[in-house]
């Protein structure tokens, strides 16, 4: 690591630099390269999590802007040019407005939801690779990592209702935890298909995995990515994560215009904190479909180079499916959303593993 | 001290803690959420030893599932902390005997030469090698008897759970969603075609 950085700092800070190691090295003696890489970790973290959170206030604003379009409004135009400044002022608007917490309420547990909410969108970033070479931590079971981090976001939903002390609020919470449930367990089915097909838990692997087959030999290698050879998991795995993501068709949690959620008694930044959750796990979501299905930052066609760019242009594209359904469909009824889960996708994923393990040894088998 | 031997304390102080706060919180989901906290450091210890998927396992399985089903059940329940607490003395006895039993068990194991666990080794892998593949291997070829009564029990347990939900008669009603999607609008609105009438 030390070595990298030497290459990559300009000339002239390379003498300082190495009297920082050497100084480092004088005063903490043995533990010095463990202090390292903590700093480094914590760095690359920053890294990661800066422009992320830019990213999500620009998602809100993108969000409200393609709804207006597509409801033939204008959007937010106010603040700054086009209304650019508008998610900052949102955001400085709900810092500054009061957290009120209800009488009765679980103070600590009603302050410790919106963290159990927002924490694992943000902790499941450190495996999730941008290109080959580009990923904080390269571990042999990401996808695992990935599915056990983002469970955890459910008890944000059902700590909230609960330490809430209010009847709405706990059975909004209620609603909704036992929707994330169901469809977790679609899409950890529909994972455990991509996972046989590719041979492996590494979520850069599953990508290598799919630049190659006859198609990409042909030159065309967008027809060889998961999403066809798995077609009906991708489906599945789509529109369960619209549905783990408590978005509209499936935004049971929230329900402003006829029920209640379960942050029905949060404000200010406590609120907020929520709403960040929400997409950011939107974006983990589309990014997962990018690497999973859609073959991550290859390139849909040989004579165009693999570049990080393709990844982000897949996690905008699904970014904005998610905002498209939003506008076109009207909300499920919760009965509709839990036989959806239960009596569709589950007995779907289990025929599909079944029909996958089956091709996989038969002499047509095409993931070689 | 080694930096691992440093989150190896860290890790154990808390979880100890945690698995205390359990057993003495009187606030069911306090405990249940100390208990989540205990699951978490005990996977981070695992890390440590390079048991990555048990690690990741426990907090999928236990973490993600167990304890959300846990927490459905403790939100629910109406708790009474004076019932809970009578009784205290007549189940001293039996279960300080229990507790006893553990402790021997515990000492036996962890002081006793027979298991040398001081001095046994965390058997090191080079880093590209695959936890998950070498317990996949394990289960599906020596252990596969096992591993097919363990999942065969647990079909009878979700059979069972069915099972008990469908006692009696079914009280609801409830529309056929195969019929349901078949519905179309004429055959439940009728446009009547009304002249419109001459106004007085």
């Amino acid at each position: 690591m030390v070595e990298t950085l030497q290459q990559l700092l300009p000339g002239f800070l390379i003498p300082y630099f190495n009297a920082l190691m050497q100084l480092g090295h004088n005063f903490f003696g043995a533990l010095w390269p463990d202090i390292l890489t903590v700093v480094w970790t914590v760095i690359k973290v920053m890294l990661i999590i800066a422009p992320l959170l830019l990213v999500v206030a620009y998602v809100t604003f993108w969000e409200r802007k393609v709804i207006g379009w597509m409801q033939v409004r204008i959007g937010p135009n106010r603040v700054g040019p086009w209304g650019l400044i508008q998610p900052i002022a949102d955001g400085l608007k709900l810092m500054l407005k009061e957290v009120v917490i209800p009488a009765g309420a679980d103070k600590s547990v009603f302050l410790l939801a919106p963290v159990f909410a927002f924490a694992p969108a943000l902790v499941a970033w450190a495996v999730i690779p941008f290109n080959d070479v580009l990923v904080v931590a390269n571990v042999n079971a990401s996808l695992l990592y990935v599915m056990g981090v983002t469970s955890i976001g459910v008890y944000g939903i059902m700590l909230a209702g609960w330490a809430s002390n209010s009847k709405y609020a706990f059975l909004g919470g209620m609603r909704s935890a036992a929707q994330l449930i169901s469809y977790e367990v679609a899409m950890g089915l529909a994972l455990v298909v991509v996972l046989m097909v590719s041979n492996s838990l590494n979520l850069g692997d599953i990508v290598k995995s799919q630049g190659q087959g006859r198609f990409a030999e042909m030159g065309l290698s967008f027809l060889s990515w998961n999403w066809l050879s798995l077609l009906p998991m991708f489906g599945v795995y789509v529109v369960s994560c619209v549905a783990e993501t408590n978005r509209a068709p499936f935004d049971m949690a929230e329900g402003e215009s006829e029920i209640v959620g379960y942050h029905v008694e949060y404000s200010g930044m406590a609120f907020a904190v929520f709403q960040l959750a929400e997409y950011s796990a939107m974006l983990m979501c589309s990014t997962l479909i990018s690497l999973l299905f859609l073959g991550g930052w290859l390139s849909p066609v040989r004579f165009l180079p693999d570049s990080i760019f393709w990844l982000f242009a897949k996690i905008a594209a699904f970014v904005f499916f998610f905002f498209w359904i939003r506008a076109t469909f009207p909300r499920y009824r919760y009965d509709q959303i839990m036989r959806l889960g239960w009596k569709v996708f589950i007995p779907l994923c289990l025929v599909w593993l079944v029909i996958v393990g089956c091709w996989m040894m038969s002499p047509w088998n095409i993931w070689k | 001290m080694e930096f691992k031997t440093f989150v190896f304390y860290f890790l154990s102080t808390i979880l100890v803690y945690a698995s205390l706060r359990v057993v003495t919180l009187r606030n069911p989901v306090h405990a249940a959420l100390h208990l989540i906290l205990a699951f978490f450091s005990a996977s981070g210890v695992w890390i440590l030893l390079q048991a990555e998927f048990l690690a990741i396992a426990l907090v999928l399985v236990y973490v993600g599932a167990v304890m959300v089903l846990f927490l459905f059940v403790v939100m629910m329940l109406d708790i009474n902390i004076d019932r809970l607490r009578e009784g205290f003395w007549s189940y001293l006895p039996l279960g300080s005997i229990i507790a006893l039993l553990m402790l021997a068990e515990m000492s036996l194991v962890l002081g006793g030469s027979y298991y040398d666990l001081f001095e046994s080794n965390v058997p090191q892998a080079e880093s590209g090698y695959s936890n998950v593949k070498a317990v996949g291997r394990l289960l599906f070829t020596d252990y596969v008897y096992p591993f097919e009564l363990a999942s065969v029990i647990l079909l009878v347990g979700i059979v069972a759970a069915a099972a008990l939900t469908l006692r009696g008669k079914r009280k609801t009603k409830s529309v056929s969603p195969g019929q349901q999607v078949f519905v179309k609008a004429k055959d439940r609105v009728r446009v009547l075609k009304m002249p419109a009438e001459q106004r007085d």
